[in-house]
């Protein structure tokens, strides 16, 4: 080897180079493989299988199919149905993302602030999380039952006549909210939390020495931009998760009453699994994700430059 | 005439005594270095006198303002982090008028969108921004103000860091290890720049380091300060020839001091090797220990300690030698000047000669004892 070497030292070094190069991009590509299989299997071929779909006046059951165009979205923009529930989607992630936030980053602050209890109440507000939220349902039912229910009780011992929650169209959509709110307020801390032990402490150190006298002053200079990359990803989380309520509409209100419950994702339910107009549920589905890709465009492209600061 | 006092400050963590009653005054103008190993306490101390910690009993006075029960912001202090701390989401010029923001405008005239509605914040914000341009130019940052500290080398985060606590000119400047971020080169550099700034600056400081070299070469005096306790507070020639205590001895002086075992006679006099010292209130039997500095120990000719040369460091302007003491095997360090290290090698056996007069001799306890050195018996042959 050695002798070789001394004899053709350009040559092969430079061979050997070349061949190393090539055998690292041989065993990149095949370390890359499953995933981007995966990928392709699970990800890419259906969002194009269902934009394909919406093209389509496609029913489950029928062996034919034709080529539509545009139809299935020219139904849609006269679908009252469709636009009502766009709209209830839009008012149920506009009420649950500010709130489930803002209860998530309060509830942070304070278990940071508490040594005492912190895996108790952190365990706590986790728990509707962990919880099945269809089992937790039922429990919801109970409470906001209009006669049986504790959360009328309490109002009526007050002298308050509490409205038929769920079975209201004025309240289904706050009532729905609100349990939303409930459920992913406590993931909103968990990432919060997260977020707030990386700050460094000499920073609130240095705060107390500037003048930073109160809380609320340190909570300002360093707590919330310091928060900010996390800010973000719990506000593009918060929308997104909004935006897919199926599960508390599903189980409780079934859409009603008289479709004053109905969101993006239960409508495309109904018309792909229960009318079996897989065509026209694509055409939504396609709606429904490029309503997601810009939100979360809009977020990180308008946002991320004011929350990373190097 | 002191400026700012410290009287008996204790503090525990859990059970744990971290400053067991901690003295000092400081001068006006006055550069006191805090040095001891890392969990001396010497950190906890300056956080104290920051208002960032409370101290379990003592009392700290500033300018004649007794500061115990005063919040950080309310002490007129202004302290330089090791990590300086500065605030990634402002610019250099947004950080350097946090301080006087915090203390000109009220909360609501702080207040984004509002704030610049309200009357009268705009004189005070020009003002501020006069000041922060003046400190900045003083400190040579003018071109990095409009950046933000990820946009800026350490060196250039330090000077900013600087600028944000000299820029309300304090009672009183708290530095926590500024240098010790810093590359070696910078490092040496930066410690000219912070005396300057300070002298300019007329009030004491207090500067915490674990670094020697940084505490002499920068302090008026030094405190040295070892398990929670401020075992000696003085010039640095003090510190280096006369340590009050053999921890003092031990932590300060690089390569660092020689300590051997002796023993006082029957004649209350302590003998090592040639040199006989008689030290006060000792009585016969008593355990000493001998301190003697690397360059007060020399190669003899004849007489003197019997060793044997074991390893041999080039330090450029001197050599470092460590030597095998033939009686007691314990290793001295000798510091040599290049000539005389020469024609020596490893294994190769030398007489060792002690200056008797430089000898530091401890009680057990490891107090400083006064001793005088009585005349060699045997005449060791010196060089220098």
């Amino acid at each position: 080897m050695a002798e070789a070497a001394v004899s053709f030292p350009l040559t092969t070094a430079r061979e050997g180079q070349r061949r190393a190069a090539a055998r690292e991009a041989r065993i990149a590509w095949l370390l890359a493989a499953p995933a981007l299989v995966l990928i392709t299997l699970f990800i890419i071929l259906p969002v194009v299988a269902v934009v394909v779909l919406g093209f389509t006046d496609f029913e489950l059951g029928y062996d034919e199919f034709r080529f539509v165009g545009f139809e299935n979205y020219a139904e849609l923009l006269s679908d009252r149905g469709f636009r009502i529930s766009l709209w209830n989607t839009m008012v149920y992630a506009a009420s649950v993302t500010p709130f489930s936030i803002l209860i998530g980053l309060g509830v942070a602050l304070l278990i940071e602030g508490e040594t005492r209890g912190r895996a108790f109440f952190r365990t706590v507000y986790f728990l509707p999380v962990a919880s099945l939220l269809v089992a937790m349902a039922t429990v919801w039912q109970y409470m906001l039952h209009p006669s049986i229910g504790p959360v009328n009780m309490v109002l009526a011992f007050f002298g308050i006549a509490g409205p038929n929650w769920l079975g209201s169209s004025d309240t289904v959509i706050p009532s729905l909210a609100l349990i939303g709110i409930w459920q992913s307020a406590g993931f909103n801390m968990v990432l919060f939390l997260a977020g707030l032990t990386a700050i460094p402490r000499e920073l609130y150190a240095a705060a107390e020495v500037d003048g930073a006298r109160s809380g609320l002053d340190r909570f300002r200079l360093v707590t919330w931009p310091m928060l900010g990359p996390t800010t973000l990803f719990v506000v593009v989380i918060s929308v997104i998760n909004s935006v897919k309520v199926f599960e508390t509409v599903k189980t409780l209100t079934e859409g009603g009453p008289n479709k004053a419950s109905e969101v993006l994702l239960f409508t495309i339910y109904q018309e792909g699994f229960v009318y079996l107009r897989v065509g026209y549920a694509s055409a939504m589905t396609v709606i429904f994700l490029a309503i997601l890709v810009v939100l979360m465009f809009l977020q990180y492209r308008v946002l991320d430059r004011q929350v990373h600061y190097s | 005439m002191s400026v700012l006092s410290l009287d008996g400050i204790t503090k525990s963590f859990g059970g744990n005594a971290i400053l067991k009653g901690v003295s000092l005054e400081a001068n006006p103008g006055e550069f006191i270095a805090l040095v001891g190993p890392s969990g001396c306490g010497k950190s906890t101390l300056l956080r104290i006198v920051a208002g960032l910690d409370h101290a379990d009993g003592g009392t700290i006075t500033l300018a004649g303002r007794d500061l115990s029960g005063l919040a950080a912001a309310d002490r007129n202090v202004a302290m330089v982090f090791q990590s300086y701390a500065l605030y990634p989401h402002l610019t250099a010029a947004e950080n350097i008028s946090v301080p006087l923001a915090m203390r000109r405008l009220s909360s609501w005239q702080r207040l984004p969108g509002i704030g610049p509605l309200l009357p009268g914040q705009k004189e005070i914000r020009r003002g501020i921004r006069r000041e922060v341009e003046a400190m900045a130019s003083s400190l040579k940052i003018n071109h990095l103000l409009d950046r933000k500290p990820g946009q800026m080398s350490g060196g250039q985060r330090q000077r900013v860091a600087l600028a944000r606590a000299m820029v309300r000119h304090p009672a009183l400047f708290l530095m926590d290890e500024p240098l010790s971020n810093l590359d070696a080169n910078l490092r040496v550099h930066a410690r000219g720049e912070i005396v300057d700034l300070h002298r300019k600056s007329g009030v004491p400081a207090l500067y915490v380091t674990h670094d020697q070299s940084e505490a002499l070469s920068m302090a008026d005096r030094v405190a040295v300060m070892i398990g929670g306790q401020l075992l000696q507070l003085a010039t640095p020639q003090t510190i280096y020839d006369d340590p009050a205590h053999i921890e003092v001895a031990r932590f300060i002086g690089q390569p660092r001091v020689n300590l051997l075992p002796a023993k006082a006679g029957s004649d209350g006099l302590v003998r090592f090797g040639d040199i006989v010292l008689s030290v006060a209130g000792l009585m016969p039997g008593n355990e000493v220990t001998i301190g003697i500095r690397p360059e007060f120990v020399h190669l003899g000719q004849i007489g003197g300690l019997a060793a044997v040369i074991e390893r041999l460091e080039f330090q450029g302007s001197d050599v470092t030698a460590f030597a095998r003491l033939a009686a007691i095997g314990e290793t001295m360090v000798l510091k040599l000047s290049p000539a005389e290290a020469r024609h020596l090698s490893n294994g190769q056996p030398v007489h060792l000669v002690m200056q008797p007069q430089k000898a530091l001799v401890f009680a057990k306890d490891g107090k400083r004892l006064p001793a005088q050195a009585e005349m060699a018996q045997v005449a060791g042959a010196f060089h220098g």
